[in-house]
């Protein structure tokens, strides 16, 4: 999978690294007891802490420290018994305390890494950087007034997990990727909802590109890109920039810009930029954050198991491809509807059924696979139903599209409406018979060589009997029939 | 170490205080005069020395993740200078 | 009414213990002298009704036998600690009409144990100042004036308040920060007792901040029991903040046995520089020969970094106060200044709301901190830090406390090191150690100079073992019998 943009003086490599702001599910703020949920009225969940008032003073959550061990396993990375928060300073609207709480120098989380599973089947590993502990800031509202921006402090000082990776990635695709799996393992762990939609996780995207052989060139940072869409139209757009820019004689400035999906273009962010100097230094107001081992295999004790180990498996147990393994593994609730659904089944018909027509028909309907009509058992059951001949793998599809609208059980279905699969011999010879003796001519053809004809047989038959008759029963009779 | 006009104006916009053009130099001067005396700490050897950030060696304590603040925002809008329908307000900014 | 003010802490407890008075007659007794020496500006906020209200809790408690250790204690609060309801400006413009809607702990601690509150008193803008004259709403003046002088004396600072006004009878005691030296310098210049805790001892929370490794609050009074006693209601573990120690709080006046037999004393030989004043030496010595006389050894040791901690000092702080100081924007409390921008707002604000001491510190702070220096000015002094540090805690596997003289002058006329912040920093020169390193400091008034104006000496002790400096403060307390008061109490 190499994507390469072909300029005038070459071939240009895409270089690509995420930051990931993953919002850490708990049920106060990092360094308050006010609560974290979303969409509550503006500075209802603010604590004097959150708000940056004169004499306030942080106090570490537990939780958000088990959080981020947590993600830190699941990502096989190097967790930091000891780490040390820092404040990042900049003033803004709705940054109460003029500054924020991070990590810098140690952060709680440092090396691992993510396994990719691309469309063509092949997998890559890109590396995890770190991932620190920092709080959020509050949210300025800049469209209420036209003069005003409204500052609502709610957001203020929720737990984030900062997730940076490696320059790994290449292509759009494998940044795309990269989210997808990220989110799966965090919403795995249960360390993050994974909603980009309601901000819980938020993206920073590092772009440069270079000729082969090349070292890294200057990157430019887009800022807070919200979809896994918008990522990879981003990177695509950015590196033609710098393209662009290169070629024609200029140069890239190390700067921060802004995706506007509207316009399609990314632009230069440089009033926000404005002579930062952030000043980390060691938070006076905290200790060194300290656990040890026995910590960490508590929380190692309780890790679910995670997307990959899990797609390990299926491709072990069914006998599936890597590539429908890894479908099925993406959402945690698609796996078990799966695992449920093969209970006792052949798992490959299963996954075959799930991932080609239940996920259709609930895309159709705009449905989740927890808010399915049709539960798993039910799903089993249509596939029983098909491998004991009871019905028909055409007419399955039917009951599927009843089921879908009635979530009755595949068998009621078949029963009510008289839908089961005709394999009684006689019943079919006569249904042959009949269209035999109605269209002599083509009989003749088959008998003559046109073995083709056969499959227009067939549908008379199907046609005949409502697709009741068993197909296989019906070829066999057909071609001794026609071909003695 | 001296300290120039510009740095000045530089740190006195990283630290959001307006400074009058007129008092840059006369401030420079003192800061400059602050640095100087600064100048002593390299007489110390500090090689190997961790820097001290503070003073006890106790490490953070945790607090369980209980929902036990919140839900007062008249507390939280009562001193500002400026608020409407809930929220703070500042002079728009635009991004 | 005046036998009422003599009273030390100890002995008004007792008396109202014993119902030979009541706290609201204390009180009253205290508020008539808070509005008699309104010139000393030891006030920003008087909180007469409030102190009415609390005495008469603490009548009521003493009668059912449910009073704490302060009750009907009438005290003043330095306006650093945020006090619910009540106005809070740490003496900065930028403050304008800040009442938190929260209490500190320490001030909680006081009214859970009964104390009553007179108002919140002067200090240094932001507590940062060694002579109360950086204070928005002007300086605090000195009680005491020099024999034959009509000149103004600074209380020292930044608990410039504090000292002043329990120096002149307008508080039984008073609440004081100390990041460098701010409650034992004060409490030298006006002739009172001052003492810094261990760096953990007291909680921050509620504690406007200046530098948050260095903050302490303690007690200001008028002797050595009275500091323990008030440090007792004071301190004490709080989840609030997680500096604070999570130690036992023992019973510090029970630690005042008068006993100091084989206390091994420290003496620094770098506490007597070249060009040090003859006559603070003189009491320096005084106060050996006391604490030997007590049955006290004196050991001679080294404290080889001390010339450097002002320097380290005056990085650190600022430093942390530039950052500190970041959340006083305009936007969610105190004063505005409109901008045409949210930048200009900040800028406007932040003009017009500091001091130029407070603008001075935080512009090196935030110097020190920036791209470039943050190495060779902040990490440097933050190892210089430890290397003072560590001689204290070298000196203490020998010695059990370090006797000092707490400031190398006695209180100087107001107006005067104005505008020489260097000059002005050297006023904390004996104090600033033992803030770096975290230790408890206390200041005990020993003497007179011969000018007629308060000296005292300092007693620095082991992390949290505030027990034996105030055990030897008070031995060399009694020793001294410092009994010298201001000219207005006398008349
Ligand atoms: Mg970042
Ligand atoms: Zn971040």
């Amino acid at each position: 999978m190499s994507y390469i943009i072909k300029g005038e003086t070459g071939d240009w490599e895409l270089v690509i690294g995420l930051e990931v702001h993953a919002q850490v599910i708990s049920n106060a703020k990092l360094f308050s007891g006010a609560a974290t949920a979303f969409g509550a009225d503006a500075n209802t969940q603010v604590s004097f802490v959150d708000a940056g008032f004169p004499g306030m003073l942080p106090t570490i959550n537990s939780v958000c420290v088990e959080q981020a061990v947590r993600t830190g396993l699941g990502l096989k990375a190097k967790i930091n018994k000891r780490s040390v928060f820092a404040r990042k300073n900049y003033f803004y609207a709705d940054l109460p305390q003029g500054y924020q709480i991070s990590q810098f120098d140690l952060p709680i989380v440092g090396e691992g890494e993510i396994i990719l599973d691309l469309p063509d089947g092949t997998s890559r590993t890109v590396g995890i950087e770190r991932l620190h502990l920092e709080q959020d800031a509050g949210k300025s509202v800049h469209d209420q007034h036209p003069s005003k921006s409204f500052i609502d402090l709610n957001r203020s000082g929720v737990a984030l997990m900062e997730i940076v990776s490696k320059p790994d990635m290449r292509t759009p695709e494998e940044a795309g990727a990269y989210l997808r799996k990220l989110r799966a393992i965090l919403r795995y762990l249960e360390t993050c909802d994974g909603n980009m939609d309601e901000g819980s996780m938020r993206c920073d995207v590092n772009v440069s590109v270079r000729k082969a052989g090349e070292p890294y060139r200057t990157r430019c940072e887009i800022k807070n890109v919200n979809s896994v869409r918008f990522v990879m139209q981003a990177i695509e757009i950015e590196a033609k920039r710098h393209v662009e820019v290169y070629e024609s004689g200029g140069d890239i400035v190390q700067e921060t810009r802004l995706f506007d999906p509207n316009r399609g273009e990314t632009r230069s962010m440089r009033s926000k930029e404005h002579a930062h100097d952030y000043r980390y230094f060691p938070d006076p107001d905290l200790l060194p954050l300290e656990f040890d081992d026995a910590f960490v295999e508590a929380i190692r004790v309780t890790l679910p198991e995670l997307p990959d180990e899990k797609k390990a498996r299926f491709v072990e147990t069914y006998g599936m491809t890597g590539y429908d393994a890894g479908v099925l593994v993406m959402e945690k609730e698609t796996a078990a509807y799966f695992e449920e659904a093969a209970k006792g089944r052949d798992g490959k018909q299963v996954a075959n059924w799930l991932i080609t027509t239940l996920f259709g028909g609930l895309n159709k309907k705009g449905l989740s696979i927890t808010e399915s009509p049709i539960s798993p058992a039910q799903l089993g059951q249509l596939v029983d139903l098909v491998n004991d001949n009871t019905i028909s793998g055409r007419l399955a599809k039917d009951v599927f599209e009843i089921m879908l609208e009635e979530g009755k059980d595949p068998a009621v279905i078949v029963e009510e409406r008289g839908m089961k699969q005709v394999t009684d011999t006689g019943a079919i010879e006569a249904a042959c018979d009949a269209v035999i003796a109605a269209n002599p001519d083509k009989a003749q053809d088959v008998r003559d060589g046109k073995e083709k004809l056969i499959a227009w047989f067939i549908g008379q038959v199907m046609k005949a009997t409502q697709g009741k008759a068993n197909p296989g029963m019906l070829q066999e009779i057909l071609k001794k029939k026609l071909l003695g | 170490m001296s300290l120039d006009r510009d740095t000045v104006r530089k740190i006195a916009f990283l630290s959001r205080i307006e400074v009058a053009d007129e008092k840059l130099e006369p401030l420079a001067g003192q800061l400059s005069g602050i640095l100087d005396w600064f100048e002593q700490l390299k007489e110390v050897d500090t090689d190997g020395v961790q820097p001290m950030s503070s003073v006890t060696d106790a490490v953070l304590r945790w607090r369980d993740d209980v929902i036990t603040d919140g839900g007062i925002p008249e507390k939280i809008l009562a001193n500002a200078p400026e608020a409407m329908d809930g929220f703070f307000t500042v002079p728009k900014v635009v991004e | 009414m005046t036998s009422l003010l003599d009273l030390s802490l100890a002995e008004a407890r007792d008396g109202l213990r014993a119902k030979e008075f009541t706290a609201v007659e204390l009180t009253d007794a205290y508020l008539g002298m808070v509005e008699k020496h309104r010139d000393l500006n030891a006030y920003i906020t008087e909180t007469p009704d409030l102190a009415r209200e609390q005495a008469k809790a603490a009548d009521a408690a003493l009668a059912a036998g449910t009073a704490g250790a302060m009750a009907g204690i009438p005290v003043g609060i330095k306006d650093l600690f945020c006090t619910e309801g009540v106005l809070t400006t740490a003496a900065s413009h930028i403050l304008d009409g800040f009442k938190p809607p929260y209490e500190s702990t320490v001030s909680a601690n006081l009214k859970k144990a009964g104390a009553v509150m007179l108002g919140k008193l002067n200090l240094d803008e932001f507590a940062m100042g060694g002579s109360n004259q950086t204070s928005y709403y002007g300086p605090a003046k000195n009680p005491w004036k020099a024999e034959g002088s009509d000149v103004d004396l600074v209380p020292g600072g930044s608990s410039g308040g504090s000292a002043a006004a329990v120096s002149a009878r307008m508080a039984l005691a008073a609440t004081g920060t100390d990041t460098g030296g701010s409650i034992r310098q004060p409490a030298a210049y006006c002739g009172i007792t001052g003492i810094k805790p261990t760096y953990g001892r007291c909680s921050r929370f509620g504690i406007i901040a200046y530098a948050s490794s260095l903050d302490q609050a303690g007690p200001m009074t008028r002797t050595v029991r009275d500091a323990a006693i008030m440090l007792g209601s004071m301190a004490g573990f709080d989840p609030k903040d997680s500096t604070s120690a999570d130690v036992a709080l023992p019973d510090f006046e029970a630690a005042l046995t008068g006993d100091i037999r084989g206390l091994k004393v420290g003496i620094p030989q770098e506490y007597r520089p070249e060009g040090l004043d003859p006559e603070i030496n003189a009491l320096w010595d005084k106060g050996i020969d006391m604490l030997k006389a007590a049955g006290a050894e004196v050991v001679d040791i080294s404290l080889p970094h001390t010339k450097y901690a002002l320097a380290t000092y005056y990085i650190i702080a600022p430093a942390e106060a530039s950052s500190n100081l970041a959340r006083y924007d305009g936007l969610r409390f105190g004063l505005r200044v409109e901008g045409k921008t949210l930048d200009e707002m900040y800028a406007k604000t932040r003009a017009a709301g500091f001091g130029e001491e407070v603008q001075r510190r935080i512009l090196m702070g935030t110097y020190v901190l920036s791209a470039g220096y943050y190495d060779a000015y902040y990490l440097k002094a933050q190892r210089v830090r430890a290397r003072i540090a560590e001689d204290f805690r070298n000196a203490f596997k020998t010695v059990d406390v370090i006797l000092t003289p707490t400031a190398p002058t006695p209180a100087f006329g107001i107006g005067a090191n104005m505008d020489d912040p260097i000059a002005m920093y050297l006023n904390d020169v004996f104090t600033v150690p033992t803030s770096l390193a975290g230790l408890p400091g206390l200041s005990v008034p020993v003497g007179l100079s011969s000018t007629g104006l308060p000296l005292g000496l300092q007693l620095i002790g082991r992390p949290f073992d505030e027990e034996t400096v105030l055990r030897a403060g008070d031995v060399l307390e009694k020793a001294a019998g410092f009994s010298a008061v201001p000219s207005l109490v006398k008349g």
